[in-house]
């Protein structure tokens, strides 16, 4: 089968290192603001810090993808004897909670990993250490690509029907040919 | 739109209940910038002199400064304004922590209270819903547990709250407003809040905050970052290492008391011990210290770590920061930092200032050592320097007992008990408890500062001036050669020939001409930092900073869109300055009270103390008795503050600084 690289990036989190300034959190509202740079706000961010600093919690949670619904059950973690709160380390803009939605809107927000830039801000602006920028190649079987097509095809058919698909794909085909 | 500020300020009347949000005059900001400087504009607008601190018109603000909110590195800072009980002046204690971005957040720059409430309440801002809220069930309780409960009661766990405690409520004199890992201490304020019956303010904000030129502030700011880590990277080579770094004193970071124990005095202000620092106090500290700690924080946006979160055996968790860690023990003679981790959070519960309080218990025992104070005084009072330090806190906090007279500290407390004890009230300025500190030989930049800035409880020079001179000529020359914050290059050659001793060393160098230029310098950086309320950590207060006066300007234009230089800056802030001198000028305040503590300096020069004050005057452009004159006022476009002055006698018509040179019998 044939091998595919994909670029894997990630943002390590130290939350040992992390003073707790929010830093990140302007940043990332600063560089996402509409016009660019033009304001900052964190509820708009990306990133945020769940803190409770009376017990030592700090964790810095930078948004992954949107989740429609709410998972079944609810994580609940204690480490080193702190207790987080529900769901502390999950990435999702959930409607279980207001993390990572817009304040006016209240549509989700994603961290994009500010493509624009040479590395996430939030990263940049962290002087503290507790974020890392981390950019690795990992080879992936082709197939695994493909099925995710695939995933992604069916999802839609499920939304519009196999048949608009079928349509749009040959209107599509049809005009880049012409 | 409004930029870098919201343009709002909250009006809330206690006595009716009244809450009104109330645009701002955006000219203000070209004439004050905010922060300190639109506050003392509110005081003098509105305020009349007549005014006394426990009357319902004294006004207390919570302010915010142009930068809170912005992507501006520490600016982190919230100034409260009020006319002190302790002096009737018009006092700023400023806190750090996360309270000032989150109103920004929230759509205010400044919170306004007038009159009293006729209940305890708390007032609660969220975005556009601002309701005062009953606070019966949280009187009594701690600043930190009320702070805690609030944010319960809201659920809302990223409010941010400042709140008093039983200090405040009952008026001491030293009460400090607390909020998080931060105060505002000094002048009490907390007295202030607890006589208007508000017991916190909570905030909570998820608004915007803009930049008029958002792209060319962040490239500025960029600079800032790279300054920030070029100056953690390489503290100043032989300074003490409280001094090498940037951000507050990072005693919570650093184990290394020596300075700190050895220079400043124990007990009332009396005994500096050397040698007290050694091999077996260094680990004894250092170890409780580490034991204390779980973890170094910061404010809002600010890369230092000049807080702490303890967690100490059996007390339960706090955040501290600063000198507060030794101030209680040191005033209790007590020689280790297990004592100081414990009261130092019964003190923040109590919500006192913990500068001027441990002063306040020292100066007790010191007269129930001379038999001023008598045993039916202390009745109850265990006899460990331990335990009766923290009778005596509970009783100043309660004011219970002896505790009632000290609660209005020790200049008044004095007056009260009588009997040779004002004798013993020696470390204040303006009434107000200085830090612990006797030295030998008269540092006439320090001399100023002390006696003559509106603070009042400047603490140490706080300012960009080495705090010695470098004993070599190789340090001098390595100090100076990369020091880009310095306003003119001739300065260089002062700090070059400032020897240790000698001709050209302390007191009579630098001479008063050089002094008061630094000064006036150093008191410049200062007021603009309190207007954008930066932490003076980051500008005013520490050695090669990140924020300096040719930065300043350039962030301040790209931020609101006003095209401000350096000339425009400083007159800026000399406006704000000389507007604040002149209402505590109003306030009865001169050249008498300009002065240290008569044993601050071992060695004095009453003569060259005279020629100092003079000197820095005239450079002021304030007359004799230290009033701003008509002319230095018309420069500042403050001739309404001139005729005020002139109206009620303070200044006379054309009295200008050189007429009033031969009226020295005043002083």
């Amino acid at each position: 089968m044939a091998k595919v690289k994909k670029t894997v990036k990630t943002i390590k989190v130290n939350a040992d290192s992390c003073n707790g300034c929010r830093g990140c959190e302007i940043i990332c509202s600063l560089v996402h603001a509409v016009p660019k740079y033009s304001s900052n706000n964190p509820a708009r961010s990306r990133i945020r810090i769940l803190r409770d600093p009376l017990k030592d919690i700090y964790v810095p949670v930078f948004a992954g993808e949107y989740a429609p619904a709410e998972c079944m059950g609810r994580d609940k973690y204690v480490i080193d004897g702190k207790e987080y709160e529900e769901c502390a380390f999950c990435r999702a803009s959930c409607p279980s909670r207001d993390l990572f939605k817009e304040p006016d809107s209240g549509l989700p927000l994603k961290c994009d990993m500010c493509e624009e830039e040479d590395e996430p801000m939030c990263v940049l602006w962290c002087l503290a250490d507790a974020l890392t920028y981390e950019e690795r190649e990992e080879e992936v079987e082709e197939e695994a690509e493909q099925e995710k097509l695939e995933i992604g095809l069916e999802a839609l058919a499920d939304q519009y029907g196999l048949e608009k698909i079928v349509d749009t794909l040959a209107r599509m085909s049809e005009s880049k040919r012409g | 739109m409004r930029y870098a500020e919201t343009g709002f300020n909250l009006e809330i009347d206690l006595a009716t209940g009244n809450i009104e949000k109330v645009e701002t005059d955006p000219k203000l900001m070209e004439t004050h910038l905010g922060g300190l400087g639109t506050s003392v504009k509110l005081h003098w607008d509105r305020v009349p002199p007549e005014t006394q601190p426990f009357d319902p018109e004294n006004l207390l603000i919570f302010s915010t400064g142009l930068f809170n909110g912005t992507p501006a590195f520490s600016a982190n800072r919230t100034v409260v304004t009020f006319m002190s009980p302790q002096n009737e002046l018009l006092a700023y204690p400023m806190m750090g922590g996360f309270w000032s971005a989150e109103l920004k957040y929230a759509g205010y720059d400044k919170v306004v209270f007038r009159n009293k409430s006729p209940e305890w309440v708390y007032l609660w801002v969220h975005n556009d819903k601002v309701e005062l809220r009953d606070a019966s069930h949280l009187q009594g309780k701690g600043a930190l547990e009320t702070q805690e409960l609030i944010k319960e009661e809201l659920k809302e766990p990223r409010a941010q709250v400042a709140a008093i405690g039983l200090a405040g409520e009952n008026r001491v004199f030293t009460a400090s407003i607390e909020q998080g890992r931060s105060s505002a201490s000094r002048l009490g304020g907390g007295a202030v809040m607890g006589d208007k019956k508000l017991k916190a303010v909570a905030v909570r904000g998820t608004k915007d905050v803009n930049l008029a030129r958002g792209a060319e502030f962040l490239e500025l700011m960029m600079e800032v970052r790279e300054y920030i880590n070029f100056r953690n990277e390489n503290p100043i080579p032989d300074v003490m290492t409280i001094l090498s770094g940037i951000g507050s004193p990072q005693e919570m970071l650093h184990t290394d008391e020596k300075w700190h124990t050895e220079n400043f005095a124990w007990g009332n202000a009396r005994l500096r011990r050397k040698g007290f620092w050694t091999k077996e106090i260094e680990e004894s500290w250092s170890s409780t210290q580490r034991e204390g700690i779980q973890r170094l924080i910061s404010c809002f946006n600010c890369p230092q770590h000049c807080g702490a979160l303890i967690c100490y055996q059996d007390t339960p968790p706090y955040m501290a920061k600063c000198f507060g860690k030794l101030t209680y023990a040191m005033a209790a003679y007590v020689d280790n930092l297990d004592f100081a981790w414990k009261i130092l959070y019964r003190a923040t519960e109590y919500g006192v200032d913990s500068f001027s309080t441990p002063q306040i218990l020292a100066f007790a025992v010191e007269l129930y050592e001379a038999g001023i104070l008598t045993d039916k005084d202390f009745e109850g009072c265990p006899s460990d320097n331990e335990g009766r330090f923290y009778w005596l806190l509970d009783r100043v906090a309660r004011r219970e007992g002896i505790g009632d007279v000290l609660a209005d500290g020790t200049y008044y407390a004095a007056q009260r008990i009588g009997n040779g004890a004002e004798a013993y009230a020696h470390n204040t300025i303006k009434k107000h408890e200085q830090l612990p500190l006797k030295l030998g030989m008269l540092d006439p930049l320090y001399f100023l500062m002390y006696s003559t800035n509106e603070k009042i409880s400047i603490t140490q020079i706080e300012g960009n001036w080495p705090q010695a001179p470098f004993p070599t000529m190789e340090q001098r020359e390595a100090f100076v050669q990369d020091w880009p914050q310095l306003p003119d290059e001739k300065w260089k050659q002062y700090l070059l020939d400032w020897e240790p001793r000698g001709e050209k060393s302390n007191p009579y160098f630098p001479t008063p001409e050089i002094a008061s230029e630094i000064v006036d310098w150093m008191e410049m950086l200062h007021n603009i930092d309190d207007a954008l309320c930066l932490c003076a950590g980051m500008g005013s207060f520490c050695l090669k900073p990140p924020y300096h006066i040719h930065n300043y300007p350039k962030l301040i234009s790209a931020a609101t869109g006003m095209d401000l230089d350096e000339a425009g800056l400083k007159k800026i802030v000399n406006r704000n300055r000389n507007l604040h001198r002149a209402y505590n000028n109003l306030k009865g305040m001169s050249r008498k009270d300009e002065k240290p503590p008569d044993d601050h300096w071992k060695y004095r020069f009453p003569e060259l103390e005279e020629e100092l004050i003079t000197t820095y005057y005239k450079f002021k452009g304030w007359n004799h008795d230290g009033i701003p004159t008509k002319e230095r006022l018309h420069e500042l476009d403050l001739d309404y503050v001139a005729e005020e002055l002139n109206k009620r006698g303070i200044l006379k018509d054309g009295q200008g600084q050189e007429d009033s040179q031969d009226d020295q019998g005043e002083c």
